[in-house]
């Protein structure tokens, strides 16, 4: 795959900026085939508060894989100064967004801009977007998301957050971030592991598997206010939580009845019922996007392999068959592709299947992938890996073409969960 | 887990009881420590530091012996481990006061969740064993760590096998024990 990309390396100085050793630091290896070029120039107004809003909105970008990034030589550019398209368009730029960062009257900043086509010579629209002082970033991903939607006709998963664990020093740390690694919270801190954090719908509570009470417990943390419910301890395990579409529910396993087994519980940890049936290993349900099937992992073949049965139980159908470890079944957002883990001679590889035709692609060359986490777009894949013996996170295109590398200074970072859309 | 007996300590306390009312605070040579001192504390009446019997914890007796390791994706317990488990298990039969918990551990490769149902099979083919040969239901839990506590940090095959395990831990009548 390597060979029919560009291949380029672009470090983005995120650290120098934000100093806190949980920081995650980004790498993009490849490229998309045809990178949409566009200028941001750079924005008036309060020329730091500009400066980070413009900066903010082209590391997006070309963090994404799919622009190519047209240097603005300097050119400052209010979203109602006249734009001279021939000019741009002579630069390469299809596309150029102008713009300005102002301080309110009640002191909340205002991010004001103007996307243009500079080929048909028309704006194609602008916005403003009002934050605190300290939350310029959020104003250019903002921005960011609106540019990526108006010229690849979807929505961007810039203003997404995501949730990961990281171990250090003998502790572990789930944190939540922007998408970009930027802005990383704490949100539980343990002694004992925690893994499989899975976002709520509606992007306010993470599920997840804490072993503080030594043995795998299921929690509900709300991440405003901390607060924390158990959602199921029962004798034995509980783990691999995954919402259901609405909300309500969560499909967990639970070892309490002999075998690793499905069930789904309501949000608050009521109404256990048991959803799989077999003499094996069930385990890593996730819902269908309509909310109809779950997906799931059981070695009731004799190895372990990716299953489908209904939201509520019944027959089960297998969906891989290539290999003997298939695991970790996670369905795009749009239905239409499976995301899972293949051990191939012995190395762990993200793999896709389309499921209309149930041609399997394996899209990194990595030994040991873990965890895929769908962008709400679809367009990426987040999946924990390892490089040097270290736990590090990488974000693939779900074409495999692009790559981009989260790591963490001094951690291991791994279990990660993509957020959904922002309301 | 395997702890070093020390007589000398044993002495020295029984010595300490003996003997003149002894101030608590003056650096009596009994202490409790667990970890990379290699000491083991032993109290008088053949218990250890966590109140277990000494039949379970001294190296010379087969029961001090409480790991059993399995093969790569597999959960039964080999052969060779028959022997160990039967130990364990005539140990509760005739000590119906005491309970174990049955620890399943993984290699660190492949899924996190699927590991620890991995985990639980193992813990539970233990526990089946240790129940079929008399051991009550009530006496054993088993639970799982998947590949989430590693015994040997390492990377290779050295490693992974010897955290491909169950544990065997015990818990006295009176609660104190090793969970």
């Amino acid at each position: 795959m390597p060979q029919f990309f560009r291949k380029f390396l672009v470090l983005l100085a995120l650290l120098a900026a934000a100093g806190a050793h949980a920081q995650l630091s980004i790498e993009i290896t490849g490229a998309g085939a045809n990178r949409i070029p566009v200028a941001i120039a750079n924005f008036a107004g309060d020329s730091a508060a500009a400066q980070v809003v413009a900066s903010t909105v082209r590391s997006d970008l070309e963090r994404s894989g799919l622009f190519k990034l047209i240097d603005p030589a300097g050119a400052t550019l209010d979203e109602n100064a006249p734009v001279n398209f021939a000019d741009w368009k002579g630069r390469g730029a299809d596309a150029l967004a102008a713009g300005s960062v102002s301080r309110g009257p009640d002191g909340r900043m205002q991010a004001r801009f103007r996307l243009y086509d500079t080929q048909k010579q028309v704006a194609l629209g602008g916005a403003v977007y009002v934050t605190g002082p300290e939350q310029l970033r959020a104003a250019g991903h903002r921005i960011a998301d609106y540019i990526y939607e108006k010229l690849t006709g979807e929505k961007g998963f810039f203003s997404t957050r995501i949730a990961y664990v990281v171990k250090s020093g003998g502790q572990f740390k789930l944190q939540i971030a922007d998408a970009d690694g930027q802005n990383a919270a704490t949100a539980l801190s343990s002694t004992d592991p925690i893994i499989s954090p899975v976002w709520s719908p509606d992007g306010t509570k993470v599920a997840y598997v804490s072993f503080e009470k030594k043995k795998p417990v299921i929690y509900v943390h709300s991440l405003a206010s901390g607060q924390r419910q158990v959602v199921a301890n029962f004798k034995g395990s509980n783990s691999a939580p995954a919402w259901s579409p609405d909300g309500r529910k969560l499909a967990i396993v639970l070892s309490k009845d002999g075998n690793s087994q499905i069930y789904s519980v309501n949000a608050d940890g009521s109404g256990v019922q048991r959803l799989s049936q077999s003499a094996g290993i069930d385990t890593e349900p996730r819902y269908s996007p309509d909310g109809s099937a779950i997906y799931f992992t059981s070695d009731r073949g004799g190895s372990p392999q990716v299953y489908r049965m209904g939201a509520n139980g019944g027959d089960a159908q297998r969906v891989t068959f290539e290999g003997s470890y298939n695991v970790s079944p996670r369905p795009s957002p749009d239905g239409k592709t499976l995301a899972f883990i293949s051990r191939r001679d012995g190395r762990f590889q993200l793999a896709v299947m389309d499921l209309a035709s149930k041609q399997v692609q394996i899209l990194t060359d990595s030994v040991k992938d873990e965890s895929p986490s769908f962008a709400p777009n679809g367009r990426m894949i987040l999946i924990a890996t390892e490089i040097g013996g270290r736990g590090v996170l990488t974000a693939v295109s779900s074409d495999g073409r692009i790559k981009q590398r989260l790591s963490v200074a001094g951690g291991d970072v791994r279990e990660p969960a993509w957020g959904p859309f922002n309301p | 887990m395997t702890k070093l007996l020390i007589p000398a300590l044993l002495s020295a306390l029984i010595v300490g009881c003996s003997s003149t009312p002894v101030d608590e605070t003056s650096g009596a040579p009994v202490e409790s420590r667990n970890g990379s001192s290699g000491v083991a504390s032993v109290t008088a009446g053949g218990l250890d530091s966590r109140g277990l019997p000494r039949e379970l914890t001294d190296p010379k007796s087969q029961l001090s012996q409480r790991s059993i390791y399995f093969d790569l994706d597999k959960y039964d317990v080999k052969p060779e481990y028959q022997d160990l488990v039967a130990a364990h298990a005539k140990y509760l039969v005739t000590n119906r006061g005491f309970k174990v918990l049955i620890q399943g551990n993984t290699d660190e490769r492949g899924s996190r969740e699927y590991n620890l149902s991995l985990g639980q099979k193992r813990a539970d083919a233990v526990k089946r064993s240790l129940v079929m040969l008399g051991a009550k239901e009530e006496q054993v839990e088993s639970v799982s760590l998947g590949e989430e506590k590693p015994k040997n940090p390492g990377h290779d095959d050295a490693a992974w096998a010897e955290n491909r395990r169950a544990d065997i831990l015990y818990r006295a009548p009176d609660g104190r024990g090793e969970f």
